[in-house]
């Protein structure tokens, strides 16, 4: 069987991390062929050609897949057939673009696949994480995203064959205005080996500082609950859980969250949890390889001193 | 202009789930249903478009079981003008799939003519994040996913995008489908009035064959499990001490 995995590029640069992630995923499946679809993608397609266990990759480079607009990106997609699965690396730009391919191909998509089963079986989390289950699609062609965090990232060593092909026909339906990147020297929340977040026992967005210090000092990506985000504390793109991001570090820190259901989602995949709580009840603990009970204005600035 | 926004009815988001144990689902008997929490997001601008003066309609549709009726009076009562129940099951653990509803959707924009869909980026029970994606595509329309602002421009709308690392703006021409993320806006609560006025607005009963629609799953479900639990570790004395266990496990 072939599987066509939909590189996740941004502005002409290959996210490495979640393809190669998404690439793991694929190659159960069967041969993989990956496309690299944008504005330019030239550069990106030659670093997924190095992606071990890729066949083949697909260059598509046109104005019209700038900016990772959904139309032009799932007709172009879409109008690529010979494959038995199409599979991306559940981010945003993947859940915008990958339902509509399914629908063109009037097939359903699977969402936040975590484990593959077989080539028709996929377990799936539902009600935010709260429940698994395992679905079998009678489709022809199986539309998937995966769930980064739940497949290791495919090693660099390959040298796939490069082919260019030809964007679809532009439907001219929407344009792209401006992008927003929060700028950051600090890792990529979804990709990196150790969290710091913060939770509404934060108090303020000056305290959120400490947090970072600590984070700094581990060299981690900075995360917040949702509480912490509603309050105002943090920005929404640092926000870990089912509506935010899913994230499953070597390491992950929360400071001064409770452990809403919600936020439990998105990292009790972690593989060493630690949580820093005042109330030593807070469902956080339950989760938690270390727990430490305290006053996390005292406690977090002592740990960052003391690593 | 007429929008049309499609609401599920889904378990509450504050009520704790119960996997039943024979693996066949969750436990739907006697827990409170509500409104899927992005959709009340959906309705809420629906309205605020209304009563800025830039929709002359509001029209909710719900697709499941009867009692989704009791979601559309929820959304008539926040002030939708009228609304559309498309009876697709009756057993409430049959849930219908994203496809299906999209199918049944693009029957009704065929209908009603609205000039945008605005509706919840997911549904809290299968977390799919399809519908809106998928109705897009069937009508051949623009989309403009996880919208944290909306701008009505005439023949086009302006659309601010929740996504990885940052926000994206971008102009799609109308008629376009929105769906919707947390932050647009903060739901309004049906006063009691709204309520048994509500009770009066029209809500008209349909079924997938009124629209020639197949709604036979695409996706059998397996089994739902629990999810692998994880149990609590240790809780240390000191920083000392979480600094050497982190040490110790080869973390730091």
């Amino acid at each position: 069987m072939a599987v066509l995995v939909l590189g996740e590029v941004t502005d002409g640069q290959l996210s490495l991390d979640a393809t190669a992630k998404a690439v793991t995923a694929a190659k159960v499946l069967g041969e993989v062929t990956v496309l690299c679809a944008g504005g330019s993608a030239a550069a990106a397609g030659a670093e997924a050609a190095m992606i071990e266990g890729v066949a083949r990759v697909l260059v598509a480079e046109d104005a019209t897949l700038g900016h990772r607009l959904a139309e032009p990106t799932a007709a172009l997609v879409a109008g690529l057939s010979g494959y038995s699965h199409i599979v991306a690396p559940a981010t945003t730009d993947a859940k915008n673009v990958m339902p509509r391919v399914a629908a063109l191909l009037d097939v359903m998509v699977i969402s936040d696949v975590v484990g593959i089963v077989d080539a028709d079986t996929f377990e799936r989390p539902v009600y935010a994480g709260n429940a698994m289950q395992t679905v079998r699609s009678s489709d022809a062609v199986k539309v998937l995203t995966v769930r980064t965090t739940a497949f290791e990232a495919a090693a660099s060593g390959g040298s796939a064959a490069v082919e260019n092909v030809a964007a679809a026909a532009d439907p001219a339906l929407s344009e792209w205005v401006e992008d927003k990147v929060a700028a950051s020297d600090r890792p990529d929340l979804t990709s990196a080996g150790i969290v710091v977040s913060g939770g509404r026992g934060i108090g303020s967005e000056e305290n959120f500082a400490i947090v970072a210090a600590l984070a700094d000092k581990l060299g981690a990506a900075v995360g917040a609950s949702r509480a912490a985000v509603d309050a105002g504390y943090a920005p929404n793109d640092w926000q870990v859980g089912q509506t935010g991001k899913v994230v499953a570090p070597a390491l992950y820190v929360a400071v001064g969250i409770s452990g809403a259901i919600q936020h439990l989602a998105g990292m009790k995949d972690s593989k060493v949890i630690v949580a820093i709580n005042k109330d030593e009840d807070a469902p956080i603990f339950q989760v938690a390889d270390y727990g430490l009970v305290g006053d996390l204005f005292e406690i977090v600035p002592e740990l960052t001193a003391k690593i | 202009m007429k929008i049309l926004v499609p609401v599920k009815r889904v378990i509450d988001y504050n009520v704790k789930v119960r996997v039943k144990s024979d693996g066949s689902g969750v436990d739907l008997a006697n827990v409170k249903m509500s409104m899927n929490p992005f959709d009340e997001i959906a309705v809420e601008e629906a309205i605020r478009l209304k009563e800025q003066g830039t929709a002359s309609e509001v029209v909710v549709v719900s697709i499941g079981v009867k009692q989704a009726s009791e979601t559309l009076r929820t959304a008539l009562a926040m002030g939708a003008d009228r609304a559309i129940l498309i009876e697709a099951a009756a057993d409430v653990n049959t849930d219908i799939e994203p496809l299906a509803v999209a199918k049944l959707l693009a029957a009704v924009v065929r209908d009603e003519q609205p000039g945008l869909v605005i509706a919840g980026k997911q549904a809290i029970d299968n977390d799919m994040n399809a519908t809106g994606q998928m109705l897009s595509a069937l009508l051949g329309w623009s989309q403009a996913t996880f919208a944290s602002k909306l701008e009505i421009e005439g023949e086009a709308a302006l659309v601010t995008r929740e996504v990885d690392g940052g926000m994206q703006t971008i102009r799609v021409k109308m008629p376009t489908i929105v769906t919707v993320d947390l932050r647009l806006n903060e739901p309004r609560y049906a006063s009691l009035p709204n309520i048994m006025k509500a009770k009066k607005k029209p809500l008209e009963e349909k079924t997938p064959a009124d629209y020639g629609v197949d709604v036979t799953p695409r996706l059998t479900i397996v089994k739902t499990v629990e999810p692998a639990g994880r149990s609590a570790g240790i809780k240390v004395g000191s920083v000392d001490e979480l600094v050497s266990k982190l040490k110790e496990a080869g973390v730091i």
